[in-house]
């Protein structure tokens, strides 16, 4: 370790780190808890993928251990039912709502944020890492419900599902999994509004002299969408979280038809946030993607403001199309068709982002590194999951998959293939910049190519599976449907999933060498022109050691070196 | 966070912000963003009363009947005044006559205090009456026979109590944070260079009582 002050090895001591108000220390926070995250999700993921590859094979007994039934009722599982779907169930909660909703946002937007703006830290410091406290608080209180032997509702929710579960003793207290978990869900909402508030002000009101809207980053057009969305729709989810819970408690008769309810209007409600948060998921992967795609084709990004109007565009029309989740829920056919059209129109800004992205690469300086495998398995994936998103958009093709493996695969090429390929791809981009080690280039091009072929085998095989009519949701699929080929594709997923995890192992291994043995990072080891690259990497506590010029636009590479950045032409020496 | 001092000379300036003005926008911003929350939060609510108002239109006109709208009408009263008191706060910190912005937010708090005591009582004699929300819904004979024609009228109640309650939330909230600016004023904490927590205090009280202004008539007025 170097002897030079940065914001990691100054000041010292464990103390030092929990009490930050540095958005750089807050990223790595949320680094370490969401990685985390990540492998308990990834191991729920193994689990269910382990249970359907192997119908009627194994005579394991079920697993008392996690709130399994007898050995009769599970002959031929791994898991029975209920446990099943409390392990689907758990999947996706830790999935959304603990990984991807902050990863992208808290981490990479946390870290970049204010240096891409020449700011020393984000407007509210206090608040955001309040945020992470809230996300801590939210974590523990969700996963509570594991004590009480889980929750199968599924990561929605659902009424009556969720107001019918019952109630667990657990020394001697009544205690809910459903209002545990949803309680959980309720104040990590709380984490996410404090990071979007910090981050539209920041935005709005921290810009250098000479930076306007049309000179910013495109990271940050992309965050400022998202941060819309985090404030807009978060809210929503709050109040129905809560309604949820004093239907639980007082038998409101809310969401309960038993009770004078409705339980339509949960799925309205539920959706009214949940749809945007998918755009939660994604456009910080746009954001992260127009970056990498501009600094490593080493050329101006194509159609600026077409990407970054594409983005506010998708925030808002991602707020007008829920209901093309309800289908086939019994909300009108008029609705279902006007949502249909809707959801079409979603289309557009996003199609407009990838031709863009293509045209930025077209005769570009490509340098086909970690970063730049990462931004093509990225356009693959996205391609594939957005295209299929325009199919189950399409009301009557919907009534045919919906909640068939169809869906499963088309929304993770969406959240993982897409959301979490940028995530690790931004990683590998700025970790140089985040740590001040750089890491080996052909293992990790090595784990980019392990994982994107692992997750197109795991999840291709899904998109035919939902063809062939394989519900989502079921722990068993004997004795129904094409049943031959049901096994042999689920068997091909999961085996993709196995390699998938390979391809983690070498991505951490990878990280973890870089870390302990890896070669010093230069300031500006890409090439690139915003801000961040000026400063020292890692960067001093409050980012510069000099306030930088604002001088040049962020994608200026026919006009400007990147050794000239953010530098008056009298600096130079 | 060290505080450093701008050009100005002003020591509120926190070490990210360039000046005061600078820090003083960014934090108007923030409240402006939470209050746009705080007003979504609600609207759950409000979208729930819709909804069941369109399910339930006779049962909503009976079940009105049930709230004192006296006691209703009382309180929005009360809650105008205070955010009178509280817009005078503000303008006599923003002369630096603290004394005066002192006792105009110890006044706001006492007028909260108010409005909750009507709560309190609007609330026991509900609860007295068996007039709760959801399961719990187990009204006196003479109500019972009021509404013996209507369907659900558990709903209303869970309504009133849900949207009142969180209402009612925000308020002592609100005290909180008044009574406590209340007593940072008369230490010494602001003057007209820096009142911005005053200011945003404020800000979020008038949206308390916006709700209110919402809530009242939905509830109370529609029979």
């Amino acid at each position: 370790m170097s002897t030079e002050k940065n914001y990691l090895n100054h000041p010292k001591g464990l103390l030092s780190w929990l009490i930050t108000v540095d958005h750089k220390r807050i990223a790595i926070l949320y680094t370490i808890v969401v990685l985390f995250f990540f492998f308990v999700g990834g191991v729920y993921a193994s689990l269910i993928r382990l249970e359907l590859a192997f119908p009627n094979t194994m005579i394991d007994g079920g697993t008392p251990a996690l709130g399994g039934a007898t050995v009769a009722e599970t002959e031929g599982m791994y898991f029975d039912d209920k446990t099943y779907n409390k392990i689907f169930t758990m999947h996706g909660i830790v999935m959304v709502f603990l990984v991807i909703i902050p990863a992208t946002p808290a981490i990479l937007g946390n870290f970049l944020l204010p240096i891409l703006l020449g700011a020393k830290d984000v407007a509210f410091p206090r608040l955001n890492l309040a945020s992470w406290y809230v996300y801590m608080l939210g974590a523990g209180v969700a996963l509570t419900s594991l004590i009480a032997g889980g929750v199968d509702t599924g990561w929605t929710f659902y009424t009556p599902f969720s107001t019918l579960s019952k109630s667990v003793e657990v020394a001697g207290i009544q205690f809910s999994p459903v209002i545990a978990i949803t309680l959980g869900a309720f104040i990590l909402g709380f984490s996410s509004i404090f990071t979007g508030i910090n981050f539209i002000v920041t935005i709005h009101k921290m810009r250098p002299p000479g930076m306007t809207w049309f000179k910013l980053p495109l990271f940050l057009w992309g965050m400022y969408a998202t941060s819309l969305i985090q404030v807009l729709a978060t809210p929503v989810l709050g109040v129905t979280l809560g309604l949820l819970i004093l239907e639980k408690v007082t038998g409101a008769g809310i969401f309960d038809p038993a009770l004078g309810g409705d339980p339509i209007l949960f799925q309205h409600f539920f959706w009214f946030y949940s749809h945007p948060a998918v755009y939660i998921m994604i456009l910080p992967a746009f954001a992260v993607i127009s970056e990498m795609v501009a600094v490593h084709s080493h050329r101006n990004i194509f159609g600026y403001k077409l990407i970054g109007f594409s983005s506010v565009a998708i925030a808002l029309l991602g707020s007008l199309v829920w209901g093309h989740h309800m289908f086939v829920s019994g909300q009108s056919e008029w609705l279902g068709a006007i949502f249909s059209f809707l959801t079409f129109f979603i289309g557009i800004p996003s199609g407009i982002k990838v031709f863009n992205w293509l045209a930025t690469m077209y005769k570009g300086e490509i340098k086909l590194n970690t970063s730049m495998f990462y931004v093509i398995a990225f356009l693959i994936n996205f391609a594939i999951g957005g295209l299929t998103g325009i199919f189950l958009g399409t009301l009557v093709i919907d009534i045919n998959l919906h909640d068939t493996y169809f869906v499963v695969a088309h929304f993770h090429y969406v959240m993982m293939g897409s959301g979490l390929f940028a995530f690790f791809g931004g990683m590998h981009h700025w970790w140089p910049k985040i740590f001040g080690k750089m890491y080996n280039e052909i293992v990790g091009i090595l784990g980019c190519l392990v994982i994107f072929v692992g997750f197109n085998i795991t999840f291709l095989s899904q998109f035919y599976l939902g063809l062939q009519g394989m519900p989502r949701r079921y722990h068993d699929y004997s004795g129904f449907g094409p049943e031959e080929i049901f096994s042999r594709f689920h068997g091909f997923s999961s085996v993709g999933t196995l390699i998938m995890a390979i391809g983690f192992v070498i991505i951490a291994l990878n990280w973890l060498h870089s870390l302990f043995a890896g070669k010093k990072a230069p300031s500006n080891p890409w090439g690139g022109l915003t801000l961040e690259w000026a400063t020292t990497s890692p960067p001093p506590t409050h980012n510069f050691h000099k306030d930088p010029e604002y001088i040049h636009g962020p994608y200026d590479y026919d006009k400007i070196l990147p050794e000239n950045i953010a530098q008056k032409p009298a600096d130079k020496e | 966070m060290s505080n450093t001092i701008d050009h100005e000379g002003n020591p509120y300036v926190a070490h990210h912000f360039v000046d005061m003005d600078q820090q003083h926008e960014s934090a108007k911003l923030g409240v402006w963003l939470f209050l746009f929350t705080e007003i979504l939060l609600f609207s759950g609510l409000f979208c729930a009363y819709a909804v069941f108002h369109s399910l339930y239109p006779e049962m909503f006109l009976e079940a009105n009947k049930l709230l004192s709208w006296k006691m209703g009408a009382f309180n929005t009263f009360i809650l105008i005044t205070s955010s009178m008191t509280m817009a005078l706060a503000i303008r006599e910190i923003q002369l630096d006559r603290k004394k005066n912005c002192v006792w105009l937010l110890v006044l706001t708090v006492i007028l909260a205090g108010g409005f909750l005591v009507v709560k309190y009582f609007e609330y026991t004699s509900k609860i007295s009456h068996g007039l709760l929300p959801g399961k719990f819904f187990n009204p006196a004979p003479e109500y019972a026979e009021l509404l013996k024609d209507t369907e659900n009228p558990q709903v209303f109640m869970s309504i009133y109590f849900f949207s009142t309650g969180l209402h009612g939330i925000h308020v002592v909230l609100g005290m909180v944070w008044l009574g406590w600016m209340a007593i940072r004023t008369a230490n010494d904490a602001f003057s007209s260079k820096y009142y911005a927590p005053i200011e945003m205090g404020g800000l979020y009280w008038h949206v308390v009582d916006l709700i209110w202004i919402f809530l009242f008539p939905l509830l109370y007025l529609i029979g």
